[in-house]
């Protein structure tokens, strides 16, 4: 008998649909789905974007503090028309020691029709879901997954990867195309989502680092996923390069020397130069400018950092239609 | 109290070395005949359980259950964690010391043993190595041991500093009871929530390494040398759930040494993997962890090879609340009692190839044995009449929602078992019916 089989099956549909909780059971086809929403979404007149969702209800709680995250999806919700209401740890009942589950079931009596969670424990958003039954955004759990980031993150390569633009979005999309991610994967749910996304359109992901922050573990992210310890070398087979900040709040008890890791694995113009000239430099913030990347490169021409948060407000409108099921999404619940 | 009849069952009684047809006549409270079928018909004024097609074993016996009480009766209290007991065919169960307060004094683990509490099957109790379980001062091990303990442990923690253990292991083996170790070593486990490796990768969380359990475990056994060496004593060590593959390998060895090392397995860690935490479910949730797949059937291999001295439970209920919180939140431990025995039947006897007379060693003789529980885990005459009728063929799946324990948090709703409980009998008295 194999364990997998004596421990039962998951139980389906516990989630509301609608929910993005992670992007390891996402279908291709919905992937495709929400990027063409995306693309709907950013065409239309903001006055009719703002009939989408006008009245509807949308919470954003936040256990941890986030600039790009929170206002991304705020901006997203009100663009659609939706009144939002923003819960912090720094100023509610959570402070007091309330449960997620009385906060979540506190805001579905006051009307929340979708909860965005931003949270410190991985796996929390799945709880919050659970217990609500409400359409619940993951925008971030602890080291786990930051899906919406990794839709975002698509959406720029296909935007700036020479010839992707006409693409259909499915399983073959990225065949040909290597993602290098490099830093802090062990601490990071960019690497989790990007790694767990990217493959299933025909990427190849390759994940760069020390020891300390990549363990080997990370190969049960997925089939399509390597590790190249050498930046070097895995630079010059990149057509993206994804570089993530070292979480110095997270370093305590890793046997990690800071100097020597720059030396190792920061991102600067002459290494770019010299193995990847046409690579696209990619970053999801916050950046620490002079320790995993130069200023030169992530102004530089390569760089779609920018790029990465707008098309992150677009991503996010498709999202919030996809969570109450309007703007083409409804189907989504049928 | 009236005289019980068990006719018509197999009986396997493997301290006896019976695995037949007997017919078993319980009086006062003891087993007072097991004879060849139909000689004791002749019986007056008695109350007759028939057990065709069932097997009638001795009660079984658990080293490692959590009722907590005193303190948090919300979550268990003797009497409903021993009507779980009696309802998973356990007739006795040795409760750990972690309550509030911890049990490191005589008055405490007199109040718990006191027939108050209201246990339906025999209570025993180890109280605290230390006291608070701090791990730094031993508790009273001779008065303790006068007033009933069967051993000492600081079980949830380990104790950690090698002063402290060889202390305790030196006073144990004087009164000729074991330190019963929990072994993690929780310098290195700080934060963590499951089991190290691609799993605890995938789903984030920080994970504890097989080195955090084995370390202790091998520690332990240096100091169960060195005692044996220049004190002349002979120390008990029992490694409690053991997990992984590679303090089983220590286990293993030390024994063939010749130490007196002995070790218990828990059914969720030969059944399940880290695997089944799946979207974060903290019914999955307990320490130490489900390991991988690998270590799972080192676990079996340990038990089929004779390394593994018996199966315990670590019956650890929590209530809703708590287990419903972020998985890193909440605590450790899932309840037990009423799912081992179908879990050891079907994943040991019928998954594994294990004969059913092993099975029932390992959870009522061979437990018994580690601690001494004299008339306890066995049938012949003269023994305590605890006894369990079982189905051998009934496939069920476990209800959490019927559960006789007052928390339900279990990975097993709804898994398959083999084997069910029809009676349990507690030194004469049916104390569970099916």
């Amino acid at each position: 008998m194999t364990s997998s089989k004596m421990q039962g099956e998951m139980k389906a549909a516990e989630y509301a649909a609608g929910s993005l909780l992670t992007v390891a059971g996402l279908p291709v086809e919905e992937v495709a789905a929400i990027l063409a929403a995306t693309d709907r979404m950013e065409r239309m007149a903001a006055a009719e974007r703002a009939k989408i969702l006008a009245g509807r209800r949308i919470a954003l709680l936040f256990y941890e503090s986030s600039t790009r995250t929170r206002t991304s999806f705020e901006l997203a919700a009100k663009s659609l028309g939706a009144m939002t209401t923003l819960v912090s740890d720094k100023s509610s009942s959570i402070e007091k020691g309330e449960s997620l589950k009385d906060t979540g079931l506190t805001l579905r009596a006051l009307g929340a029709e979708c909860i965005i969670l931003r949270h410190a424990n991985s796996g929390a958003p799945y709880l919050l879901a659970k217990l609500t039954g409400l359409p619940v955004l993951n925008a971030g759990d602890g080291m786990h997954e930051h899906p919406s980031q990794a839709l975002l993150d698509l959406r720029t390569m296909l935007a700036r990867l020479p010839g992707m633009s006409s693409r259909l979005v499915n399983a073959k999309t990225l065949d040909g195309v290597t993602v290098v991610i490099t830093g802090d994967i062990l601490h990071s749910r960019v690497a989790r989502s990007n790694a767990m996304l990217l493959p299933r359109l025909g990427a190849r992901v390759l994940l760069c680092g020390p020891a300390a922050l990549l363990p080997v573990d990370a190969l049960g992210l997925g089939s399509g996923v390597e590790i190249e310890r050498d930046f070097d070398k895995a630079l010059q087979q990149a057509q993206v390069v994804m570089m993530l900040r070292i979480q110095r709040e997270r370093l305590a008890g890793l046997e990690l020397d800071l100097a020597d890791y720059i030396s190792r694995y920061q991102l600067d113009q002459e290494r770019l130069t010299a193995r990847a000239p046409e690579a696209l430099v990619m970053h999801p913030g916050p950046m620490i400018r002079g320790l995993e990347i130069l200023g030169e490169v992530a102004d530089g021409p390569n760089s779609a950092i920018e790029d990465q948060v707008r098309h992150g407000l677009g991503v996010r409108t498709a999202l919030l239609a996809r969570a109450l099921s309007v703007g083409g999404f409804e189907s989504v619940t049928a | 109290m009236s005289d019980i009849l068990i006719l018509n069952g197999r009986v396997v009684d493997p301290a006896s070395g019976i695995d037949a047809e007997r017919d078993v006549l319980l009086r006062h409270g003891r087993v007072a005949a097991v004879e060849m079928p139909g000689e004791l018909r002749a019986v007056r004024g008695k109350e007759i359980i028939d057990a065709k097609g069932m097997i009638v074993a001795p009660g079984l016996v658990d080293v490692h259950v959590h009722l907590r009480e005193p303190g948090q009766t919300y979550k268990e209290s003797i009497k409903t964690g021993t009507e779980a007991a009696a309802a998973g065919g356990f007739t006795s169960v040795v409760a750990m010391p972690n309550t509030v307060p911890v049990n490191d004094s005589v008055s405490g683990l007199e109040w718990m043993l006191d027939a108050a509490r209201g246990a339906c099957v025999k209570l025993f109790a180890m109280p605290a190595a230390t006291f608070g379980s701090l791990g730094e001062e031993i508790t009273d091990y001779h008065e303790l041991a006068r007033a009933g303990a069967v051993g000492f442990t600081d079980d949830g923690k380990p104790i950690l500093h090698d002063r402290v253990m060889r202390t305790a292991l030196v006073a144990a083996a004087g009164i000729g009871v074991p330190i019963s170790q929990h072994a993690e070593d929780t310098r290195l486990t700080g934060g963590c929530s499951m089991n190290a490796g691609p799993v605890a990768f995938r789903l984030g969380l920080r994970g504890m390494t097989v080195e955090a359990e084995s370390k202790i475990v091998e520690r332990d056994i240096r100091l169960l040398r060195d005692i044996e060496r220049h004190d002349g004593l002979r120390p008990h060590l029992h490694v409690q759930h053991v997990s992984t593959a590679k303090a089983m390998e220590a286990i293993r060895q030390a024994k063939r040494e010749g130490l007196h090392v002995t070790c218990e397995v828990a059914p969720h860690h030969f059944t399940l993997t880290d695997e089944a935490i799946g979207d974060y479910d903290t019914n999955a949730k307990m320490n130490p962890p489900l390991r991988n797949d690998a270590d799972r059937q080192a676990m079996i291999a340990g038990l089929l090879d004779g390394t593994v001295d018996c199966i315990a439970t670590d019956h650890a209920p929590h209530a809703l609340f708590e287990k419903e919180q972020e998985f890193e939140r909440a605590p450790n431990g899932i309840t037990g009692l009423e799912t081992a025995l179908g879990l050891a039947l079907r994943v040991l006897h019928q998954g594994n190839g294990m004969s059913i007379s092993r099975v029932i060693e390992l959870m009522s003789a061979q437990p018994a044995g580690i601690l001494s529980l004299a008339g306890r885990g066995t049938l012949s005459v003269d023994s305590f009449a605890d006894v369990v009728v079982f189905d051998p063929a009934a496939e069920w799946s476990f209800d959490v929602a019927k559960t006789r324990s007052k928390s339900r948090n279990t990975p097993f709703d709804g898994a398959p078992m083999l084997g069910r409980v029809s009676y349990t009998l507690s030194e004469g008295r049916v104390v569970f019916k099916s």
